[in-house]
């Protein structure tokens, strides 16, 4: 837990952050362009499934997502939840799971 | 007007204390006539009493300020008034607080100058409009008053953090081109004690007194950081 | 504190997302059983805090982003109000797109 890899988080942190402001801004607005009139699964899967623009996008989202939240979560488990060195651990593996879970939901609807 | 002041330690609590109102009456005016007057066994630090010197500041209803500089008027507007110590510091008797770690967390920023020239060189030239020198002159005012400190929430959620007060001198050595020690002062800032922890709130900006923002070196601070080398190496 | 709080609700609500949308595996008629559900006043309700939630947290970040990066600027304290009007923005348009 040098002041180096503390150093490195807080770059992962911004760099996913930048990243994300993107891909939150085009979520948001396919969110509200595909909500109007009501949401169908069909309708969904007809924009995502077989894109690999679509996959390529939220299997990005869901990594960077994983890397930002993971390490947000760190920080409360530090200064919130006392955790100390445990917080990283416990982060690492909530940003695993979100991974794992995400990935998969990708494949869901693009395969 | 009822005053309620701390008294004790930690384990302390508030007494209460009926001040007359004066035209123009300070903070520290309603202490100093507690003392003098109602009180003398009531502890307080307090040294130029024309907002100069940092000594007098403390809790004035929940936000932290330099008590001769805070007219009762201002603050008291329903007639209430509640002093207490400095937070965020062991508290050492009434509203005295023990400056100690805010003191050590400076040193431990290496917040001093490690020098570079003896006495037997020339002076060092330092360029006074140069933007190093400009973004060290933004925030070397700054007279360990301890506001912003009392003031910081991640001061109050991490015992190891440094403070904005400590990280803000840092900033201004990093930035002072006779310094010959920044990167033992680089690896003291960084990491979760140092300026990573930092989550801009600006709390600290909005309470120094002397219109510093520390988060502003910080934020220098960490864009210094972002790239450190392993512990030895020069920057 | 607005941003921590949003980036905590966000972090439990993701699993919660990527579980629902992963049903697609079981087939289309899967994935919209389930998106029926959703449409229960409660969990449509929850949705729109949801989005009110990223917009905000989405806003706050690019404060952080422009304090720390940025050239300083005065101006730049008044960003959390920007924030908080972008967020409600953002809330509104979802609400009114159903």
């Amino acid at each position: 837990m040098s002041a180096r890899f503390q150093a490195r988080l807080w770059v992962a942190q911004r760099v996913t952050a930048m990243i994300l402001a993107f891909c939150v801004v085009v979520h948001l607005a396919t969110i509200i362009l595909a909500v109007r009139g009501g949401l169908t699964a069909a309708e969904i899967l007809a924009r995502t499934q077989g894109s690999m623009a679509w996959g390529a996008f939220y299997s990005t989202f869901v990594v960077a997502v994983a890397i930002h939240g993971g390490i947000g979560l760190r920080t409360i488990g530090i200064e919130w939840l006392g955790m100390g060195r445990a917080a990283g651990w416990v982060a690492a593996l909530v940003s695993a799971s979100l991974v794992a879970l995400g990935l998969r939901a990708v494949v869901a609807v693009v395969a | 007007m009822e005053v309620k002041v701390w008294r004790g330690d930690a384990t302390g609590r508030f007494e209460s204390f009926e001040v007359p109102r004066q035209p123009s009456q300070t903070v520290l005016d309603v202490v100093t006539h507690i003392q003098r007057h109602l009180d003398p066994t009531l502890s307080y630090r307090f040294a130029c009493r024309v907002g100069m010197c940092g000594s007098c500041a403390m809790t004035v209803n929940g936000t932290p300020r330099w008590t001769c500089r805070t007219h009762v008027d201002k603050v008291a507007a329903a007639g209430r008034l509640e002093i207490a110590p400095l937070a965020n510091l062991p508290v050492v008797k009434d509203l005295v607080a023990d400056m100690r770690e805010f003191f050590d967390k400076w040193a431990r920023a290496k917040g001093q100058l490690t020098p570079t020239r003896t006495r037997a060189d020339e002076f060092a030239v330092v360029d006074p409009g140069s933007p190093a020198r400009r973004e060290a002159d933004a925030g070397i005012e700054c007279i360990g008053c301890g506001v912003c400190y009392a003031a910081c929430d991640v001061v109050k959620w991490n015992r190891d953090y440094l403070g904005p007060a400590a990280l803000n001198r840092a900033w201004t050595l990093v930035n002072d081109a006779r310094d010959g020690g920044q990167s033992a002062r680089l690896h003291a800032v960084a990491g979760d004690a140092g300026c990573h922890s930092c989550h801009t709130m600006m709390s600290c900006t909005e309470h120094c007194p002397k219109h510093l923002s520390p988060t502003r070196s910080i934020a220098g601070l960490k864009r210094a950081t972002w790239s450190l080398p392993p512990e030895g190496e020069k920057p | 504190m607005v941003h921590r709080v949003t980036g905590i609700a966000l972090a439990l609500f993701l699993p919660a997302h990527f579980w629902l949308l992963a049903s697609a595996l079981q087939g289309e008629a899967a994935l919209e059983g389930k998106l029926r559900w959703t449409e229960q006043p409660l969990v449509v309700a929850g949705e729109w805090l949801l989005v009110i939630a990223l917009a905000a947290h989405l806003a706050g970040g690019l404060r952080v982003l422009a304090l720390e990066f940025l050239p300083w600027r005065d101006w730049q304290k008044t960003l959390a109000a920007l924030a908080a009007g972008f967020a409600l923005a953002a809330g509104l348009a979802f609400a009114l797109a159903r």
